[in-house]
């Protein structure tokens, strides 16, 4: 018996949300006292050193499929790959990070493997009837208690919510090989177009997004200054996109990208629901409006009533000389 | 061309989340629902493609009779028919296996629907349907032309795009800015009224997961409030309290 977690990458290194699903799976290793925590990495981008070392957040033995029609995440072919390595390792769970491969290669894997499937899990599941896992709705607005009733079982872990364990040791990689036919490839990816900027928004540990009271996309500079001093991705709202001020990839909210940083700046936005729910499991927010009265106020940890455009630069250099 | 367009009846995105009986239903009590914002592009979408190349569009819902007025909706924005699988749509296996069987059934060129529901953003259904009728699964679909038989999509990643050409028919789990929202007119409204809407039984009961209950989350502390002349005491919590610094 043995829990598989499918690792998920970008430009050679393990993205953090696979650290993460890691770090889960070896804790729910503990607690189902399973043996073995298979982490799969699927293609030939990552180096044995670098898979060598999820050993750290507790992946017992690392399988690559080392494949290098595999390198593009196509929905189908990992779907094969995934299930035929849950049945060679007699996995009876699967644990990944929910995002835009994930999501979709997961449904696949639950009707092909007949498991059951949550989605944005948050928590270590609850094994005291059955197996009953806690998950994010309502974009962040509730959670759900939901038991899982098939024996082959699927967790798609949600951003930032796993603390990654790193105490762990390095383990040797195994290579594996999976028959894959055409129909596995039936979708041709042509071109892959990477956003500017040197922090991605959904993986961001810092964001700092702008709003409607920047006025204008000539105003975004101190944006992306206060955002590059942190270390941080720059994000907006819905208007902000749908005026073309920024790329749509950077709209945060209900109907954009979530978010769950540890801090996330707020500056001239008000605070609609529906940008609130993008963004309420940040662990901190910070709200700069001009408002006293700007519903954000309610949802932050930390307020400044002022100009932007005087308080942002001012915060910019205070965090230099700091 | 045939499409088919699965959409959800979801709680208004401005609606207060709460629940009732102990934490385990849904308190509807003041809630508007609507087509799942994923969904509405969806079917603005389809409703496009349609104009540009001829055919129908089919709406698909599987719920009970309290969702109605949601695909009434619909058919005003320019779907041609509907059918509502009478059920409560308490799992995506379940409502994945209702949509299946339609497909199966349909002949349809392209199934859309929204990349997940606001209600419960699991993002499964478009794949388990995919898996069940042995088609491809496309999501998050932002950008979907046809030519032909052929079909050019822009796949949302995490940081960019990827583009992916597929041939006809496949699922798309869609999103914006696929199209133009599209808000019902009068006209669209009236004829909506007298468009064909089939209720069909559901096939089987077969669910993988069951909701027990509900929580919400803890509630918000205080907010810090600091003044604008005096940026280092948000610099020293930056430091000392959020520890980014
Ligand atoms: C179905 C649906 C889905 C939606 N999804 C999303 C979503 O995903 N994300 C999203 O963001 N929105 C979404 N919206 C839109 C949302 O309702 C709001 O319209 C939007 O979030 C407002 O953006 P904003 O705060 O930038 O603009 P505004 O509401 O115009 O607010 C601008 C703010 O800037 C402040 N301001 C102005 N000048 C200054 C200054 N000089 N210094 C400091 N502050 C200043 C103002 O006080 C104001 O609070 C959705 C709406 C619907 C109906």
């Amino acid at each position: 018996m043995s829990i598989l977690v499918f690792v998920e990458n970008a430009d050679g290194e393990v993205k953090k949300t696979s650290h993460e699903a890691i770090s889960y799976a070896a804790a729910l290793a503990e607690k189902l006292g399973e043996q073995e925590v298979i982490a799969l990495s699927i293609g030939t981008e990552v180096n044995d050193d670098t898979l060598a070392a999820l050993g750290k957040n507790g992946a017992t033995k690392i399988v690559n499929v080392a494949d290098e029609k595999l390198n593009q995440g196509v929905i189908q072919a990992y779907t094969t790959v995934i299930t035929q390595v849950m049945e060679k390792t007699n996995a009876t769970h699967l644990v990944l990070a929910k995002s835009s491969l994930g999501d979709p290669v997961a449904a696949r894997v639950a009707i092909k493997a007949n498991a059951a499937l949550a989605s944005n899990v948050v928590a270590l599941p609850d094994l005291s009837e059955g197996f009953k896992v806690k998950r994010s709705i309502y974009t962040g607005k509730a959670f759900a208690w939901m038991s899982l009733s098939t024996e082959k079982k699927i967790i798609a872990i949600k951003k930032n919510a796993i603390e990654v364990k790193e105490d762990g040791s390095d383990v040797t990689v195994e290579r594996l090989e999976v028959p894959l036919d055409e129909n596995d490839f039936n979708v041709n990816i042509t071109k892959t177009e990477k956003a500017e900027g040197d922090v991605l928004l959904p993986e961001a540990d810092i964001v700092v997004s702008g709003g409607r009271g920047l006025k204008g996309p000539e105003n975004w500079q101190m944006i992306e200054d206060l955002a590059k001093t942190l270390g941080a991705a720059t994000g907006c709202s819905k208007p902000v996109s749908d005026m073309n001020w920024r790329p749509h990839h950077e709209h945060v909210g209900q109907t954009g990208v979530k978010v769950s940083p540890t801090l996330y700046i707020a500056i001239g936005i008000s605070g609609a629901i529906q940008h609130l729910a993008g963004v309420n499991s940040s662990k901190y927010i910070i709200v700069i409006n001009k408002d006293p009265e700007a519903p954000f106020f309610k949802a932050a940890d930390y307020g400044i009533v002022g100009d932007a455009f005087e308080v942002v630069p001012k915060l910019t250099e205070a965090i230099k000389a700091s | 061309m045939k499409i088919l367009v699965c959409i959800t009846h979801v709680p208004d995105t401005t609606s207060k989340i709460a629940f009732t009986d102990n934490n385990t239903k849904f308190d509807t009590t003041g809630v508007q629902f609507i087509i799942g914002p994923y969904d509405d592009y969806a079917l603005a979408r389809a409703v496009e493609l349609k104009e540009q190349h001829g055919g129908s569009v089919t709406l698909l819902n599987v719920g009970t009779s309290a969702t109605e007025p949601t695909i009434r909706k619909g058919l005003a924005i320019g779907a041609d028919d509907a059918i509502r699988i009478n059920a409560e749509p308490k799992d995506a296996f379940f409502v994945a296996k209702q949509i299946a069987k339609v497909v199966q059934e349909g002949n349809y060129d392209l199934i859309l629907m929204g990349r997940e529901s606001i209600d419960y953003n699991g993002g499964q259904v478009h794949g388990m349907v995919g898996e069940l009728v042995g088609l491809p699964s496309i999501a998050p679909v932002m950008q979907l032309e046809i030519e032909g038989d052929t079909a050019k999509l822009a796949r949302e990643i995490e940081g960019g795009k990827e583009f992916l050409e597929a041939k006809l028919p496949f699922i798309a789990g869609c999103q914006e800015p696929i199209a133009e929202w599209k808000i019902p007119n009068m006209r669209g409204i009236m004829t909506a009224r007298k468009k064909p809407l089939e209720v069909k039984e559901p096939s089987g009961d077969e669910q993988m997961t069951t909701t027990i209950s509900y929580e919400m989350p803890p509630a918000k502390g205080e907010v810090k409030m600091i003044d604008p002349e005096q940026v280092e005491a948000l610099v020293k919590a930056l430091k000392n309290d959020i520890k980014v610094l």
